[in-house]
């Protein structure tokens, strides 16, 4: 797979026109999340209603993977229940990093699958993720990609 | 000097990455190692390998004698006065950071001063401030202007009667500055203040003559220079290294030791705790003698013309914008493609087998002062060719329209 095959159409428009870019004003989660080896900084901000996810927005600034893969995550989560929500992340995660590719239906996200082949670029795509998953939990601590996927 | 000749000198030159040769354009971040380099590496380990300084066979006395030619062909290299003042350690980094331990230790009190420069490498910052942690002292740093250069003015106006070092880069690694050192150097001596020179960019370019420039200190690495890596080197006054205390006590260090007191070696044994690289260290001085049979004036004068051409051609792409256009530099381009981040640009550049540097390149303060998260860089080593420029331009072209841009 040649990495330009990752910057398919898809990934350049999500990158460019991000979908659910802004804040939630009363949100009941957010996080923040960094890349220290290229800056890549997100904060992830959700709603959750009787265990849905209602409402899930990011800003950010990153490469084009960054930014696409937490604009496919708002999209793919909305209106998912939490349980779901935080199954398919770690199915996500597991597929880019692991080489079991037993997963749920990813849909779009699909997309960004093919970064399991550029390991420079897996922390990338899944930094939107971890931060996610910080929303969840309520974690009030940064995350950072250095602890979450090199130390386990 | 044939370039063809000389790239043959590099096996890795020879090989192609997916199925495109090699265009390395990474050299400030470490250079490619020459064939003598890594033969010296093989024959220490083969017919060499023992420890130094301790042993009465004679694998030890070879082994210790060109360990200590290494030191030599160091001191030739930046026309030292003695060999006594050039002391092997694993980096630059770990260079600066013995002078901040060191010789702060000893001369650096509450409300005391140092001096650095807004384009600094975080090696040549952080040792710093720890140091001013450590001791309530204060970190000033002279500004650049929107070049990249050092505002030489701001530079006298930062002195004080409270200013007891100034640690500034010879040249920058993130955008390339050359900085007029000598002249640097006379000024801050003549308020009594001691300069360390982080010659880490500068050093496989520049002729370096520590005599005439007068510097106090100062470092370089040797896998920046065609060396392995793991090899670093501290060159120091001996009036200021004689009185410095040690900065790890161990092995090789010591005259003699009890459990009530220590008597320390003499320079540069003191400040060279436990065993060293031997065998990277031998290999260094094969590639100075590389280096050096090459000549630093014919480097100097080859990577100015690829900087030159390098420069033209980006120029004259508009989605383009140059980081760092200082009047005098190293064959270093920093840059940003509008609308695509640095990584998506670097990443792309990897499938035409280009390696190019992208990121804050351990220069976050200076990312801040242009306002970019990041830069993506192309460096120049002796190796390089017109030909790496053209698939570098060719590259961006490219990933400028992949971005329907």
């Amino acid at each position: 797979m040649n990495i330009t095959d990752l910057y398919q159409e898809l990934i350049i428009d999500h990158s460019s026109r991000p979908r659910n870019q802004g804040e939630i004003a009363s949100p009941t989660g957010k996080a923040d999340g960094y890349n220290p080896l290229c800056g890549d900084k997100v904060t992830v901000f959700l709603k959750i209603e009787n265990d849905i996810i209602t409402e899930l927005r990011f800003i950010g600034t990153g490469c084009a993977l960054s930014i696409a893969s937490a604009s496919l995550m708002t999209e793919a989560l909305t209106g998912k229940s939490v349980a779901t929500a935080t199954a398919l992340s770690a199915d996500f995660k597991r597929i880019l990093t692991t080489d079991d590719p037993t997963h749920l239906p990813l849909g779009k996200l699909e997309a960004l699958i093919g970064a399991r082949h550029f390991p420079a670029r897996v922390k990338c795509v899944t930094l939107g993720w971890h931060t996610l998953e910080a929303a969840i939990t309520r974690q009030t601590t940064p995350v950072t990609t250095e602890l979450n996927t090199e130390l386990g | 000097m044939k370039i063809e000749n000389i790239r043959r000198d590099f096996p890795i030159l020879q090989k192609t990455f997916n199925t495109y040769p090699l265009t390395y354009l990474d050299n400030a971040a470490t250079t490619q190692k020459p064939q003598i380099v890594i033969d010296a590496l093989s024959q220490y380990y083969e017919s060499m390998n023992a420890n130094i300084h301790r042993g009465v066979y004679a694998l030890s006395e070879q082994a210790t004698k060109a360990y200590e030619e290494a030191r030599h062909t160091v001191q030739r290299f930046i026309n030292a006065p003695t060999a006594r003042e050039c002391i092997f350690l694993r980096s630059t980094t770990e260079a600066i950071n013995l002078v901040a331990t060191s010789f702060g230790e000893l001369f650096i009190n509450a409300g005391d001063e140092i001096l650095i420069s807004a384009m600094e490498h975080h090696s040549n910052i952080v040792p710093w401030q720890m140091l001013c942690q450590r001791k309530g002292a204060f970190l000033k740093v002279i500004p650049i202007n929107t070049a990249g250069e050092l505002d030489i003015e701001a530079l006298e106006q930062h002195f004080s009667a409270k200013t007891k070092l100034l640690a500034i880069c010879h040249a920058a690694n993130a955008i390339g500055t050359l900085n007029p050192i000598q002249t640097i150097i006379q000024k801050a001596h003549a308020h009594q203040i001691p300069v360390l020179i982080d010659a880490a960019q500068s050093a496989a370019r520049c002729p370096i003559d520590v005599q005439a420039l007068d510097c106090d200190f100062l470092t370089l690495s040797s896998h920046k220079i065609y060396g392995p890596t793991g090899v670093g080197v501290l060159y120091g006054k001996a009036k200021w290294l004689e009185i410095m205390p040690p900065y790890q006590g161990g092995g090789d260090m010591i005259l003699s030791v009890s459990f009530d007191k220590t008597t320390y070696n003499d320079i540069p044994f003191k400040f060279e705790a436990g065993t060293p690289a031997i065998a990277s260290t031998i290999a260094f001085g094969s590639a100075l003698n590389y280096v050096n049979a090459i000549g630093l004036d014919w480097i100097a004068a080859h990577e100015k013309q690829l900087l030159e051409a390098a420069t033209e051609a980006l120029s004259s792409l508009p989605f383009i914008r140059l980081i760092g256009t200082a009047k005098n530099k190293i064959g270093i381009l920093s840059f940003v493609m509008e609308g695509v981040h640095p990584h998506d640009v670097g990443s792309i550049a990897d499938q035409y087998g280009i390696a190019l540097r992208t990121g804050h390149h351990c220069a976050m303060p200076l990312m801040d002062f242009y306002q970019v998260p990041a830069t993506v860089r192309a460096s120049f080593g002796l190796y390089n060719q017109a030909e790496d420029i053209d698939r570098l331009i060719k590259a961006l072209h490219a990933i400028h329209k992949l971005f329907g841009k």
